[in-house]
């Protein structure tokens, strides 16, 4: 009982099953692609709104209309890069992971009970 | 008390009532531990969208983020952008894999693969510290706005307030679990919407709605130079340039750490609904924060904001609702002490609806984690684990009234960033790695969790949060007296040194050590967190 708790036993093989079906490693390859790559960029871009803030003190605070610096206008991008980002995201996965995952959990519905 | 006093206390009692009538509501159909701990994984992605709202968007943001940006200009805007931004961590990497390999806490999803009692500890400890720090800085909003509005500079009354919001919020959790959370939630995030949008709109009205207007003011009314250029607050030197940077990072990585957040995404029936939730948020929560710029450079351009004004000397947390009094027609005005009133209350039930979530997280981490699985072996049946988070919240709301009582010269945005601090150090690498790492183990898990948690809290510790601060009149600005200085750290958030440290040693651990099990289950958690195979379902009522 003990082992059990500490370290749940070895699983139900349909996993193992799964795992290796072209599907899944077509699914993880499309997460993987996607969400890595964008996660890089726009750490980038946070960060390097983050540094221009404080070692770029006259570009950001260059007047571009009014009382409008870049500095406003680089934070305000920042929302909009997030927004987009969330938007895309949402769209590739209803087109390209959805499909796959829902086909898959099907696959385990069917097999688990093997 | 006058009338004015009794609309206010009116008010506030008013939402007392509501949430109290909420929790009882949602007690009825409250009965095993998927109710208590996940609101039976039945509400929508919307709802919980709004409920996400209604958890993140606490006292440090709206009455923090504008205090700061009233009294340091565009330097408190990059709290709103780093708050924002941090979302798409959890929206890309962490909500919907989350929701498919975890239960009820974040240790879940480790315990998924690796040694359960020593990843359940680590996570549990780390969970109850950060939660507390978050409680702190909503408390410590609360007691000053009582203060504010019934006019008296009482110690005794501020205490008594944080009692008062510590005894509701064990209330909250204790008889309406997860779900009577949730409808808190849900309904101040409506509010605190309806009610921001109403002063930003009273705002810009008085600018004619000409946004490059509004900053004129606020810098000419601000009476400092580069009001609106970054570097008022941190430019300075090296060090606090540095210590913006501590803090950007901190912002950005802590949200996908915060356990009161990360647990919400168990309260809805699928992954997919999980995504939809985050999405719903990311949009309420960036309307809000857009929001806050208004609000922080009005109170620049229509208040006073220097030295010995109460916009200063409450840490810029009396901005907003001073604010809200200034665009209804001034002190001493019925539309002014109505508005000032309204918003109070809706800061009030921001306040309560926060606190209720992080009470219940961290008594469901106490339950679930340590007792059953730590002490129990999984052996305690619904019921007892259920008494024991019951208990535990009773425990946790005590220990944060009498810690939010000698904090409360902070500013509620600062304690709540060195809440992110910690998450992003102790909690996001193990989330990480435990999801992209076949390799790590639990080893590597549990130094990057003691690690990052050791670290920034220790660095605090000895940072000038704590000791040998001063303000710029020569005033102490310490948590500790004058007298006392022991502070060898230099920046004021930990984020820059302990986030990469914990990174480290969760790989250190994991390369250290051979753990094949972890491995072999690694193929069950992967496929399970990105298909939803064999994932928690919601419960039938």
């Amino acid at each position: 009982m003990t082992s059990t708790h500490d370290q749940a036993d070895r699983h139900n093989p349909v996993y193992d099953h799964l795992h290796a079906t072209p599907e899944f490693q077509e699914l993880r390859s499309r997460y993987r692609g996607f969400v890595f790559p964008a996660t890089v960029a726009f750490l980038i871009w946070y960060l390097l709104y983050v540094v221009l803030s404080m070692w770029a003190h006259d570009f950001m605070s260059h007047r571009l209309v009014g009382n409008i610096n870049v500095a406003l206008v680089f934070g305000i991008l920042q929302f909009v890069t997030t927004f987009l980002i969330a938007w895309v995201y949402s769209n590739y996965s209803n087109k390209h992971l959805d499909p796959l995952a829902r086909k898959l959990n099907d696959d385990y519905e069917s097999q688990r009970g093997i | 008390m006058d009338g004015n006093q009794m609309l206010t206390a009116g008010l506030f009692l008013a939402v007392v009532a509501l949430t109290i009538f909420i929790t009882f509501r949602a007690s009825r159909n409250t009965s095993g531990t998927t109710d208590f701990y996940a609101g039976g994984r039945s509400f929508s992605g919307f709802q919980n969208g709004l409920a996400i709202g209604g958890d993140y968007m606490s006292a440090a943001s709206f009455l923090g983020i504008s205090g700061l940006i009233a009294l340091s200009g565009y330097d408190g805007f990059l709290y709103s952008i780093g708050f924002l931004v941090a979302w798409l961590v959890a929206l890309l990497l962490v909500a919907e894999v989350l929701r498919n390999s975890g239960r009820y806490t974040m240790a879940d999803q480790l315990a998924y693969r690796m040694r359960q009692r020593p990843v359940r500890t680590a996570a549990a400890a780390s969970t109850v510290v950060v939660s507390i720090f978050y409680l702190l800085a909503q408390m410590v909003g609360a007691g000053a706005l009582v203060t504010l509005l019934l006019g008296v500079e009482s110690e005794a009354l501020k205490n008594l307030t944080i009692a008062v919001v510590g005894l509701l919020m064990i209330f909250y959790v204790t008889v309406g679990g997860m779900k009577g959370t949730t409808w808190v939630q849900i309904v101040k995030a409506v509010l605190l919407m309806i009610g921001s949008a109403l002063i930003v709109i009273l705002v810009l009205a008085q600018f004619d709605f000409n946004l490059s207007d509004l900053l004129g003011s606020a810098a000419a009314n601000s009476g400092k130079d580069g009001f609106l250029d970054p570097g008022l607050k941190y430019g300075e030197d090296t060090t606090s340039k540095l210590n913006f940077v501590s803090l950007g990072l901190a912002l950005v990585l802590g949200t996908a750490g915060l356990p009161h957040i990360l647990i919400r995404f168990y309260t809805v029936p699928t992954s997919r609904d999980a995504r939809k939730s985050v999405l719903w948020a990311i949009g309420l929560i960036g309307a809000f924060y857009l929001m806050t710029l208004v609000l922080g450079f009005g109170a620049a351009a229509l208040l006073d904001t220097g030295l010995g004004s109460d916009v200063q000397t409450s840490g810029g947390n009396l901005a907003s609702p001073l604010l809200a009094e200034e665009v209804g027609g001034g002190p001493d005005t019925v539309g002014g002490a109505v508005l000032l009133a309204v918003i109070a209350a809706v800061a009030f039930a921001t306040i309560l609806a926060v606190v209720a979530g992080l009470t219940l997280t961290s008594s469901a981490s106490v339950a679930h984690d340590l007792y059953n699985s730590v002490f129990r072996k999984g052996a305690a049946s619904e019921k007892q684990e259920l008494k024991v988070a019951r208990i535990a919240a009773g425990v946790i709301g005590v220990i944060a009234i009498a810690l939010a009582i000698p904090a409360q010269k902070l500013n509620v945005a600062f304690l709540v960033a060195l809440a992110f601090a910690i998450a992003a150090s102790a909690n996001l690498p193990s989330i990480i790695y435990n999801m992209f790492w076949r390799r790590f183990n639990t080893r590597g898990a549990v130094w990057s969790i003691y690690g990052g948690l050791i670290s920034s809290v220790g660095l605090v510790f000895f940072s000038p949060v704590v000791s040998g601060k001063l303000n710029a009149d020569g005033s102490n600005a310490a948590l500790l007296p004058k007298s006392v200085d022991f502070s060898w750290f230099p920046l004021e958030n930990p984020g820059i040194v302990s986030i990469p440290l914990a990174f480290f040693l969760g790989w250190l651990g994991t390369v250290t050590s051979r753990e094949p099990a972890a491995e072999e289950r690694y193929t069950e958690l992967e496929v399970r967190a990105l298909t939803g195979a064999g994932a928690e379902g919601a419960v039938q009522h």
